[in-house]
């Protein structure tokens, strides 16, 4: 369903099938684990057993005697990285800590950490041969959780640690800590705000770890040749900084590398940051041979990035007609083993969905002996969400006001200024809320007992960075596009949409390819929701290119003064009458010039953020805990949906996302820092027996940043639904929950409280 | 994965040659989808896998006014379908049914869940509380015993180096009979059971009292327990509310569950109340032959 | 290393004799051995059902089945459900109903619901969700898959 203000499109707004999906279909599109170049030798991982220890001794000799092995690589074969920070797209990396997580040097710093690899003839030697690398630990006592790594006595993880951010003069900034950076943003008097406040209430709130759960493993295959060129095949969300990553690592000049993205199966921010392309590189090196390295589930699970644990305090003062005017939040959350938690974001977001006078939010990025996190999906605004969305609705329980009117009464909308500083252009937040209170889940009544509804808003960013693309005229009036956003989820036919919309042709006339990083033009990430924006603001550029081209080589092909021959309606028209469509202009071209490539980037446009409500009906059995998902419906400001089915599919995946972080998935740990679940079978994401059909409202408030009013959309979905969940809870049965995930037994816990 | 050698005998002496001369370093392999993944993270280093699904006498399925024989190969699919299962044996269909999803239940069998020996196993309790007796074959000559004494401790059971497990028997249920399985799981599918209860109620012929009872729990001791006290507090007697709690609160005294990722022990100990509860509802409506309200999973 | 054996199975069809060691499961079989990688790895352990396959007409995780045990078996695999290049009504279901994001899950359950259209001709939307519980999708929110596997079979009762 889809309201708004909408322009009438060809094209944009229609479902044309995936110009990928045939091969996908059939099996044949080939993802990072399929390739096999002639040669191969299949790599695997030696990964550490112990959350936190001391590296004294590595014997590799017993593995590399091992008939079969080929190549056998420690950190020892990483360039050492200094200091080194370096700007890799999505913000500055320190190096040493990049490196040290993709093999390990004198400590181990999470289980599962990487510490050596092997290159075998097969996948079993491999394996036989890491079984028989020995190494000397001195384990040391792990640190587990984000309060205790922050006293002053806590276990240091990086001796090369300080907290940036503190006030200046504070002495505590010279010491090593596991406190990576504070973060402060305050708007307005909070003191006087709380004073002007009639109702205060103030919690504690935790989240536990949760991973992306992307059904492929990471994978790389790496060629390092004898000329010393390098090229990866692998699975990722950005070929580009997936190179950088990699020359930089193994300090190799970047055009030494070469980084073919293959199909990936989900990413969802957690393929980004590289960590076997440089190991499958250096055994490449040592072996001659290609060398392949796909990860286990359980590594997956243990020594990727997942999303932080977090702990947030959050008060919040509201007037009694129901305006939130105070607002006070600590947030601490677990960057794992080196620094680089999303607590900017995570600061950034809480208080985004609202216009609050008086707000103050302080932030810790703080590391523990877990693996070190990454981006999942609007990375750290969820769990700010789940803080304030909750609170808000037991504002509203108590004050008997309807959650949907408390949420269009103190929205976020343009003027407003978030609390760390930008001020809203045009955005959907009332929009969507209003969207849910008018829909017919959220008018209906729900019947039955232990069943509650909630509702919730969200927020985030969506990026701008930069993209290119290159758009080749065939003669028979096809459009060769070339672009460099991996394709996770339908980008390379959302953005061919756009370019056939703006030449005025169909989209099964384009032919849209991912390239490489050696014949696409740079492409930030496929990440920050912004493929579909940004790049579709460079293939809409490109489409403009090809039109100016088109114009001249018309007036040349007619023999008129180029001024007197427009571009209209998806093909030419000069004087007298003259006009030829893109398909007859096109057969024309070889005659007049040649070839007619357009480009087109886009690196200035910045997206004005996206923010979503859902609405969820639950049923909750008072003997158990176990929350049932009876009905859910979010409505989400997509600015103009290009391919509804697909800006569909983002805002259902994500909220099944945030239903499983909401009622079962957790990262769970014994004392000694060791991750029991780390399989499909207890790491509990929803099966499809688990959830309803998800009822998408698409609000369209175009965004004017974008030719077409594109906003991003693949991010945000993800924010509301634990809150919403939360709500329905308190709802079905009277119990607050303030901890992720809200299992059975917790919510049991609770409910027994109670009586 | 480990290096293994593997063998598919078709006669079941061969079978039991096999696993004897290897003494221990010899497994036999039914479904797989637990022995695989066994020998892949190495909680299991057999020599040898010794494929047992080609001999006729594991294959064995077959219902009658005497009873039902199920060989040990015999899948879950096989099971869940089977029209005399449905009808007589329900608790096994219910249990056939959840193990691990459809792609899984193809080819697990509940011989090879017994003889997992997990404490969780969703079948165990349904196969105690149907009476099921083990045939075990050995180089010496066969030997029997109730289900109940089967499973000795967590992945262990009574199996010496050499036996084999050729199927389970269960005795023809009386008139007036009913079974169910039920566990709790934190999704609806998919998860190992946190408790798992079956229970098999015979009634009398105006189908008041309880003239027959057996209870078994999953996933709350070392292994799965035959509810001996709390069945026999239900015989005799008419199901009321107060008789079921009594039955419930009799269950838990015997459950000594521990704390683990998939609940704490006072969570598993509740549940133990609550599934005894539903699970003697549900038996007992079947006895009486109505349909009863279940979801698999919720 | 145990000796390699020899084993003759049929794949989508056709009679195929490949050589593996015991300790290959046949989902490496597929894919390193016979170059059909269309069937894919998400956990080696039965959890995800991205490496579903028919095994005699029934869908098994051929992560947990050996190489060794398809002697003599019926094995069809995402490679085989095109007919003579020609999708059909499961494949074209998912390609209409947007019914795939990153697809690394679609062969799965495309197989998943291959066999449940044959077991099954009208399944309601608790039992299409029931019978693919046990295929994970952590893209779409499984909305559209079910969408899709419904009409796929609507589809086919009117071609019937």
């Amino acid at each position: 369903m889809s309201i708004g203000e909408k322009r009438e499109y060809k094209v944009i707004g229609t479902r044309p099938v995936r110009h990928d999906g045939v091969d996908k279909v059939t099996g044949r599109a080939q993802y990072g684990a399929d390739v096999h170049p002639t040669g191969m030798l299949f790599g695997a991982m030696l990964r550490s057993p112990h959350a936190h220890a001391r590296i004294k001794r590595i014997d590799t000799s017993r593995a590399a005697a091992l008939p079969g092995v080929r190549a056998v690589v420690t950190s020892a074969d990483l360039p050492d990285q200094g200091s080194r920070v370096v700007e890799l797209g999505e913000g500055a990396v320190n190096m040493r800590h990049l490196s040290a997580n993709v093999l390990a040097r004198d400590k181990v710093l999470y289980k599962g950490h990487a510490i050596a690899a092997v290159a075998a003839d097969s996948i079993h030697i491999a394996q036989e041969a890491v079984n028989l690398i020995t190494v000397e630990y001195q384990p040391l006592p792990p640190v587990l959780d984000v309060r205790a790594a922050m006293k002053p006595d806590a276990a240091v993880l990086n001796d090369d640690v300080r907290t940036e951010g503190l006030e200046p003069g504070d002495p505590a900034a010279n010491r090593p800590t596991n406190v990576a950076r504070r973060i402060l943003f305050q708007k307005g008097d909070v003191a006087a705000g709380f004073q002007s406040a009639d109702v205060v209430l103030e919690h504690e709130f935790v989240a536990s770890t949760v991973h992306q759960g992307y059904i492929e493993p990471h994978n790389a295959t790496a060629l390092w040749n004898a000329d010393g060129n390098i090229t990866v095949w692998m699975s990722t969300q950005g070929s580009f900084t997936a190179r950088q990553q990699t020359a930089e690592l193994l300090r190799v000049p970047v055009s030494d590398v070469k980084v073919v993205p293959m199909e990936i199966g989900g990413g969802f921010g957690g393929k980004i940051s590289v960590y076997l392309p440089p190991v499958a590189a250096l055994l490449s090196r040592k072996s001659g041979r290609p060398v392949k390295l796909v990860m286990d589930r359980a590594a997956v699970f243990e020594a990727t990035g997942p999303t932080p644990g977090a702990y947030i305090r959050l008060k919040l003062g509201f007037t009694k007609d129901g305006r939130l005017v105070a607002g006070d939040a600590h947030l601490a959350y677990e960057a794992g083993a080196f620094p680089g938690s999303p607590i900017g974001p995570g600061c950034m977001c809480l208080f985004a969905c609202y216009d609050i006078p008086n707000a103050r939010v302080e932030g810790f990025d703080v590391c523990v002996n877990k693996p070190r996190t990454n981006a999942y999906r609007a990375p750290g605004s969820t769990h700010a969400a789940f803080a304030i969305e909750t609170m808000i609705d037991e504002f509203c329980r108590q004050a008997k006001m309807d959650p949907a009117e408390f949420r269009i009464r103190n929205g976020a909308k343009a003027g407003v200024r978030r609390v760390d500083g930008p001020v809203f252009d045009r955005v959907g937040m009332i929009e969507t809320v209003e969207a849910i209170r008018n829909s017919e889940h959220y008018q209906s009544p729900l019947g039955g007992s232990n069943r509650g509804r909630g509702i919730a808003t969200g927020f985030w960013f969506n990026c701008g960075l930069k993209s290119s693309v290159t758009a080749t005229v065939n003669a028979d009036g096809t459009v060769a596009l070339v672009e460099g956003s991996t394709d996770i989820g339908g980008t390379r036919t959302s953005v061919a949409m756009q370019l056939a919309e703006t030449l005025g042709i169909a989209a099964e006339d384009v032919k849209p390819t991912v390239g490489d990083t050696d014949t696409a033009g740079y492409c930030d990430v496929t990440g920050g929701s912004r493929v579909t924006f940004a790049t579709g603001i460079a293939a809409v550029e490109a489409a403009k290119d090809i039109i100016s081209q088109l114009v001249v080589r018309a007036a040349r092909h007619w023999e008129v003064d180029p001024k007197t021959v427009e571009y209209v309606d998806g093909g030419v028209t000069g004087p007298a009458g003259k006009r030829l469509s893109f398909r007859e202009l096109a057969a024309t071209l070889h005659e007049t010039g040649g070839a007619v490539i357009g480009r087109g980037t886009s690196s200035e446009a910045n997206q004005g953020g996206a923010f979503g409500t859902h609405c969820v009906d639950v049923e909750v059995d008072p003997d158990t805990g176990k929350v049932q998902i009876l009905r859910y419906t979010a409505a989400q400001d997509v600015g103009t949906a290009i391919h509804p089915s697909y800006v569909e599919g983002q805002i259902q995946g994500g909220a099944v996302q945030g239903i499983g972080w909401a009622l079962n998935e957790e990262y769970w740990y014994d004392d000694m820092g060791q991750m029991r679940n780390a399989t499909f079978l207890d790491y509990r994401m929803p099966t499809c027996y688990d959830v309803p059909m998800i009822d998408t409202i698409l609000v369209e408030v175009p965004d004017p940043q974008h030719p077409y009013g594109v906003r991003g959309v693949g991010e945000v979905p993800i924010c509301p639904p634990p809150a919403a969940i939360a709500n329905a809870i308190a709802g079905a049965v009277g119990v607050r929950m303030r901890q992720t995930p809200m299992s059975p037994p917790r919510v049991l816990a609770e409910i027994l409280k109670q009586d | 994965m480990r290096d293994f050698d593997y063998e598919a005998p078709l006669q079941l002496a061969a079978a039991v040659d096999l696993l004897a001369r290897h003494s221990g370093a010899a497994r036999p392999l039914a479904g797989g989808t637990d022995l695989i993944d066994h020998v892949r993270t190495g909680r299991l280093s057999p020599d040898l896998i010794v494929d047992i699904k080609k001999i006729a006498e594991l294959n064995v399925l077959a219902a009658d006014a005497t009873g039902l024989r199920l060989g040990a190969a015999v899948t879950c699919t096989q099971v869940a379908a089977h029209p005399a299962i449905i009808q007589n044996y329900a608790a096994l269909a219910d249990s056939a049914q959840i193990i691990g999803g459809v792609q899984i239940q193809n080819r697990a069998s509940i011989g090879g869940n017994l003889c997992n020996s997990g404490p969780a196993a969703d079948s165990t309790p349904s196969v105690i509380a149907l009476g099921g007796r083990c045939v075990i074959a050995r180089p010496k000559g066969m030997r029997e015993l109730p289900a109940e004494e089967f499973c000795t401790g967590p992945g262990k059971n009574v199996l010496a180096p050499g036996e084999l497990l050729v199927e389970i028997r269960f005795p023809a249920p009386p008139a007036h009979s009913g079974s169910h399985y039920r566990r709790f799981i934190p999704r609806n599918e998919m998860d190992i059971a946190v408790v798992g209860v079956a229970a098999a109620i015979t009634l009398d012929s105006q189908k008041q009292k309880v003239t027959a009872a057996r209870i078994a729990l999953g996933a709350v001791a070392p292994k799965p327990l035959l509810a001996t006290e709390a069945a026999a507090e239900l015989v005799g007697r008419p199901l009321t509310d107060d008789v079921i709690a009594q039955a419930a609160a009799a269950a838990r005294k015997i459950a000594t569950p521990i704390t683990d990722m998939r609940g704490t022990a006072e969570y598993r100990l509740h549940l133990v109340g609550v599934l005894v509860e539903r699970v003697v509802r549900a038996a007992a409506a079947r006895a009486r032959g109505e349909a009863i309200d279940y979801k698999p999973g919720h | 290393m145990a000796k390699k054996r020899v084993v003759q199975t049929t794949i989508n069809g056709d009679a195929v004799e490949f050589l593996c060691e015991p300790r290959q499961t046949l989902l490496e079989v597929l894919r390193d051995v016979l170059n059909l990688t269309g069937t894919k790895e998400g956990c080696a352990n039965g959890n995800c059902g991205s490496c579903t396959v028919l095994m005699n007409g029934r869908p098994v995780t051929s992560c947990l089945v050996l190489g060794v045990e398809a002697e003599g078996a019926e094995i069809r695999t995402i490679e085989g459900v095109a007919c003579g290049g020609h999708l059909d009504c499961v494949q074209q279901a998912f390609l209409e109903g947007a019914a795939l994001q990153c697809g690394i899950c679609t062969p799965g359950f495309i197989m998943q619901t291959e066999a449940l259209l044959a077991e099954n001709p009208q399944p309601t939307e608790e039992q299409v969700r029931f019978h693919l519980a046990g295929n994970l999708c952590r893209c779409t929110g499984y909305d559209k898959i079910v969408r899709a596997v419904l009409a796929a079979a609507e589809k086919k009762r009117a071609n019937v």
